[in-house]
């Protein structure tokens, strides 16, 4: 069958969800003309699962896809219901933003974002097929008998590649909250040689708000004011809306136990692993038989819509014993279900076998995103499909590509786990993920990753100047606080009424704002004049560095050694095999993963300090050898 | 290379002279400060490539010690005499700044000296790590490097070994142990960190301390008892005991007789508890040759066998003596019940009678099998004090023990490495930084890096992976999730 030649782009996006808006962002921004292919245009940006954006060690995800020019903090600043600040009672680097999101309104923000983005181009199709000439990747084919040429692919299919649905003993092929799933491509994947296995989530089911009872809930509020996402905005107006608790008991686990036969998790038909961190209701009760209860948020969908989802209960069980589960519960006893609860399995690679610019090691030019590299959640998606757009540009370029390091961000992390460690069970982040947790901070993630994207031509002009800007108010206020001093008997009174001892001489604005019990807001009373109007991400900042000062210099200390052997590359054509000093395991195990430096290779499992010695002296060796040519 | 390595250069246990190399940019200075010369002056400015006569100490400004010759005092103040050189970047083997000390070539003392220098700034050296040093200065040429290559892999795969001698003891199982109070404490944080909305119970100041606390006093506990420290310091106190007229005296006469040129004899406190030093590879060993324990209405016995309990209940390790010509009876049991949980080797003594004279009366297989059943732990040996026989095997008994820990008796390596031992104790300040910093109710993020910090150092004493087994653990102990 002759295929129709329909389009030329520099870049394509096989799918719109979080990593595929990111991805085609980047890469239109970065001047490229760029095709996001997507399923069904109404799946732009869809949020298939809980309605909100954020959380530990996500909310710093956002955070830095948005100081790298991203769209996921914009999009949700514009589309939130309520927002609040976890971890208050801990210290600023565990402090993590969380939003609601009005699921609809956040899907139409994106794709007006999207529809009026230069240089890029949407399409609602299925893609079958990825050509690739010459062994790069050089175009797409869709089910409609088209084609389409490009330099670079982007690979962000979610959930949808061959997708299959579980509920009770119902299996089906489907994408997520029905949508058609693609099989074609999956096919097509695998006769290319790439090797794929199975993946599962799920989700819980949604019900109408009208059929709840609030008086049996606990009414979960937002903070005021909402602090935004976006580096770029300074206020996003009031909450719009509220959340429940309540509580599974006894009642609703016996239900569960007695029906769980009739679940497909423990029938057998679920070939997919799971994430331990996302259990359905009926692992919870199983594995955690004496929890007498289990707890549950009640979280609107949107402003626009009654529907509810029921945050903590996701399942697979039959809709008879959802149904019959769920009314058990305070709140819940009249409850309409409008979508049953299902789990989904799909198709994903092993994410060990891309490079850490995400590129498909065996197929230059193939890059890959989101959930098709093993990881889970929104968030997760958008900071690759942010980094999968950045490095096929630069790749098409000719640039070296963009690739943040463990200590530069939680991104860097995340991609750096995957890559260099694999993952068997759908990946998320933790703020334990990361070694150097106290310079990661959300507060920062502007002033560690603007410039560098800046430089590459991704962050605009405006978000550069706002980044220097805030950088030049924190430090001309750190400087004024460290020399405004407030005399000794006024400095006391205000220290002991705030719970802290007093001071034997005059003392800095500074080194009050030190002590645990101050704050910078705190300070007004004492404060006269010169006082600047800063904004909330520069107080935020402000505040953390000086107080956080003695644990931050300590922290940069381990940088300094982390960066020695991360600065040691290592040449992509090393032939492991042949070196002679490497124990067999991690021979096989260098082969594969290919590290970019000595440090990548020593986070391989399987790599000891030895092999990472004896490759320190191949290294030195072949230097020597090229040294001697020239 | 930025930091300084340290390690024994030559053979253990196995030359009359010991070196120790030192090398990188703090080598000189390290070895300033734990040098005196002989020739006065409380520093010494190294000319490079001289040798340098003088005495190792522990503190420089403290000139008060005894010439160390001939000292009776197993150890004096200063930690040995010692020759010292130095060799200025790049004329040297690493082409870094090495300093050699030369010194006797006991193992107490090399390590001691090892210690003191890691204690002032180096790291223990990583096997192979001069040579790959050497090579990567480019002191060998290119042709040496897969030698180099070899090399690391060789000796690591010799420490390996060494390693998993001391692995297969219980030592790791110690260290195992304070590694899961870690765990618990740390998935706790991660938990409370990282799932702030969930159902769980909130992690207290309260319950942080008790927990850090806790690992504390068992780290310390370990260093205190287990570490060269006191070992080196006051030698491994060993007791012979058993019922009167098993030969507990003669088994001490004899293991004195082999070790007579370096025996010194310390006066027994009473005349019915006799205490002997013996050096069992470098290391002091301190006899305790004790009245025989039994039950008793004379005085006088009584307060000797009061004694002999005493020694006992002090000892790190217990040689208990049986005659094998003799039946067991129930003061052998009686002693036998005693040493549930203690690192025992049995002696199982007139070996040379049964064998001539095939006494009817002898220890049968029943005895012999239900003693084993008590004492699951123990080493078990025969031989005959009389005629020197099975001497040899106790002596690398004892030193098995010494160094590699008696795996069954759960009691733990008597001395571990150096490089185990300074991990152990980077492990213990971790846990008290960690604790003061909970006492100032510092943010759960900054504490949990000191409690990771132990974590890592007791990880890599066992040589474990790390990082993914707290998120399992968090997901394993806790119901968390959407």
């Amino acid at each position: 069958m002759e295929n129709i030649l329909m389009g030329e782009y520099d870049i394509i996006v096989i799918g719109s969800g979080h990593a595929g808006c990111e991805a085609a962002l980047a890469a239109a921004r970065m001047g490229h003309r760029t095709l996001m292919f997507s399923m069904n245009l109404e799946a732009i940006a869809m949020m298939p699962c809980n309605p909100s954006i954020g959380g530990t060690g996500k909310g710093h995800l956002v955070r830095e896809v948005d100081a790298l020019g991203g769209e996921m903090g914009v999009n949700i600043d514009k589309s939130f219901i309520q927002v609040r600040m976890l971890n208050t009672a801990k210290g600023p680097a565990v402090h993590s933003l969380r939003a609601q999101a009005d699921k609809n309104l956040y899907h139409t923000e994106m794709k007006k974002t999207l529809e009026h983005t230069e240089n890029l181009d949407l399409r609602q199709g299925e893609v079958t097929e990825i050509i690739v000439e010459d062994g790069r990747a050089c175009g797409v084919r869709t089910r409609t008998h088209t084609w389409y040429r490009a330099k670079a692919v982007i690979l962000a299919t979610g959930t949808f590649l061959k997708g299959k649905i579980f509920i009770g003993d119902a299996v089906y092929s489907s994408g997520p909250n029905g949508l058609a799933p693609s099989e074609q491509l999956g096919d097509n994947l695998r006769k290319m040689g790439i090797s794929l296995r199975r993946f599962k989530t799920g989700t819980p089911a949604r019900c109408l708000g009208q059929s709840l009872d609030y008086e049996k809930m606990i009414p979960q509020a937002g903070d005021e004011p909402p602090v935004p996402f976006s580096f770029m905005d300074d206020e996003i107006g009031e909450n719009k809306g509220l959340c429940w608790l309540s509580y599974t008991n006894e009642e609703t686990h016996r239900i569960i136990r007695e029906n769980f036969s009739r679940s497909a998790l423990f029938g057998g038909q679920i070939e997919g692993i799971g994430p331990r961190y996302c259990p359905s209701i009926e692992d919870k009760v199983n594995r955690f038989a004496d929890k007498e209860r289990h707890q549950l948020f009640i979280e609107p969908e949107g402003l626009d819509t009654d529907e509810m989802y029921i945050q903590g209960m996701s399942s697979s069980l039959p809709e008879d014993v959802q149904q019959a589960f769920y009314s058990t519960i305070p709140g819940l006893e009249n409850i309409r279900i409008v979508r049953p609860a299902y789990a989904i399995e799909y198709d994903c690679i092993d994410p060990q076998e891309l490079k850490l610019n995400l590129e498909y090691r065996k197929i230059p030019g193939l890059f890959m995103a989101g959930q098709i590299n093993g990881s889970s959640g929104y968030e997760e998606a958008a900071c690759q499909g942010l980094m999968a757009g950045i490095n096929a540009v630069l790749s098409i370029e000719g640039r070296d590509p963009f690739i943040l390091g463990r200590d530069e961000a939680y991104i860097g992390v995340l991609i750096d786990d995957l890559v260099t460690k694999g993952t068997n069970e759908p990946y998320r982040i933790m703020t334990s993920r990361a070694e150097y947790r106290l310079l990661l901070r959300q507060d920062n993630a502007d002033q560690r990753l603007t410039e560098k994207s800046y430089r590459i031509g991704l962050a605009s002009e405006e978000r550069y100047q706002r980044t220097l800007a805030k950088k030049r108010n924190v430090e001309a206020e750190k400087e004024r606080l460290m020399n405004t001093y407030v005399d000794r008997e006024r400095a006391s009174d205000f220290l002991e009424a705030h719970g802290t001892t007093g001071t034997e001489g005059k003392i800095s604005l500074f080194d009050m704002l030190k002590r645990p019990q101050i704050s910078y807001d705190d300070l007004k009373e004492v404060d006269g004049q010169g006082r600047p109007a800063l904004s909330y991400h520069e107080r935020t900042e402000l505040e953390v560095e000086i107080k956080y000062e003695g644990y931050i210099s300590k922290q940069l200390k381990q940088i300094e050694r982390f960066k020695k052997l991360e600065n040691k590359a290592l040449p992509e054509d090393i032939d492991y095999e042949h070196i002679d000093g490497l124990r067999l395991e991690a021979r096989q195990k260098l082969s594969r993963v290919r590290p970019l430096s000595i440090g990548q290779a020593s986070r391989i499992s399987g790599v000891s300090p030895a092999d990472i010695n004896v490759l320190m002296v191949y290294l030195e060796k072949k230097r020597r050898e090229r040294s001697a040519k020239i | 290379m930025e930091d300084t390595i340290a390690a024994i250069s030559t053979p253990l246990g196995e030359g009359g002279i010991g070196v120790i190399r030192i090398s990188g940019p703090a080598a000189l200075n390290i070895t300033k400060g734990i040098f005196r010369p002989r020739n006065g002056g409380q520093a010494c400015e190294f000319k490079p490539r001289q040798m340098y006569y003088g005495w190792i100490v522990n503190d420089l400004t403290n000139t008060s010690f005894p010439c160390p010759s001939g000292a009776k005092d197993p150890m004096p103040a200063p930690l040995d005499e010692a020759m010292v050189c130095f060799f200025r970047a790049p004329n040297s083997y690493t082409a870094e700044d090495v300093v050699e000390i030369q010194c006797h070539g006991s193992a107490v003392s090399l390590r001691k000296i090892l210690s003191l220098v890691i204690s002032r700034g180096a790291r223990p050296a990583e096997p192979g790590e001069f040579t790959k040093r050497a090579f990567l200065n480019g002191r060998l040429d290119l042709s040496q490097a897969e030698a180099v290559m070899d090399l690391i892999r060789a000796k690591t795969d010799k420490t390996y070994e060494v390693a998993l001698d001391q692995l297969e003891g219980s030592f790791s199982k110690g260290i195992r142990a304070i590694r899961a109070d870690i765990t618990d404490i740390l998935v706790d944080m991660a938990v409370n960190i990282d799932y702030p909305d969930e159902d769980i119970e909130e992690l207290t100041y309260g319950k942080l301390e008790s927990g850090l606390e806790k690992v504390r006093t068992k780290l310390e506990k370990y260093l205190g008892t287990c570490g060269t420290g006191k070992i080196l310091r006051e030698g491994l106190r060993v007791s012979i005991i058993g019922k009167p007229n098993v030969g507990k005296s003669s088994l001490l006469n004899a293991l004195l007789r082999e070790e007579r040129a370096i025996v010194t004899e310390i006066a027994g406190t009473t005349r019915d508890t006799i205490e002997e030093t013996i050096s069992v590879d470098g290391i002091p060993v301190i006899l305790t040759d004790t009245a025989g324990i039994r039950d008793t209405d004379n005085v006088i016995e009584k307060i000797g066998v009061e004694r002999s309990k005493d020694a006992f209940n002090r000892a790190d390790l217990v040689i208990f003596t049986l005659d094998l010509s003799r039946p067991l009876d129930e003061e052998d049991l009686d002693i036998a019940e005693k040493l549930e949980s203690r690192r025992v080797i049995v002696f199982l003594n007139k070996e040379d009678a049964v064998r001539d004279g095939g006494d009817l009366k002898a220890m049968s297989a029943e005895d012999l099998a239900r003693l084993r059943e008590m004492l699951p732990g123990a080493v078990f040996l025969e031989g005959s004090a009389r005629e020197d026989a099975g001497l040899s095997e106790l002596r690398d008994c004892i030193k098995n023990i010494v160094y590699t820990g008696n795996g069954e008796t759960g009691s733990g390596a008597i001395v571990t490495n150096v490089r185990h031992e300074n991990l152990l104790r980077e492990a213990r300040d971790y846990i008290a930084d960690a604790f003061a910093q909970a006492m100032d109710r510092e943010p759960l993020e900054l504490i949990e890096i000191d409690v990771n910090g132990a974590y890592l150092a007791l990880g890599m004493i066992i040589g474990e992976e790390t990082e993914g087994d707290i998120i399992d653990e968090v997901f394993k102990r806790f119901c968390l999730g959407k």
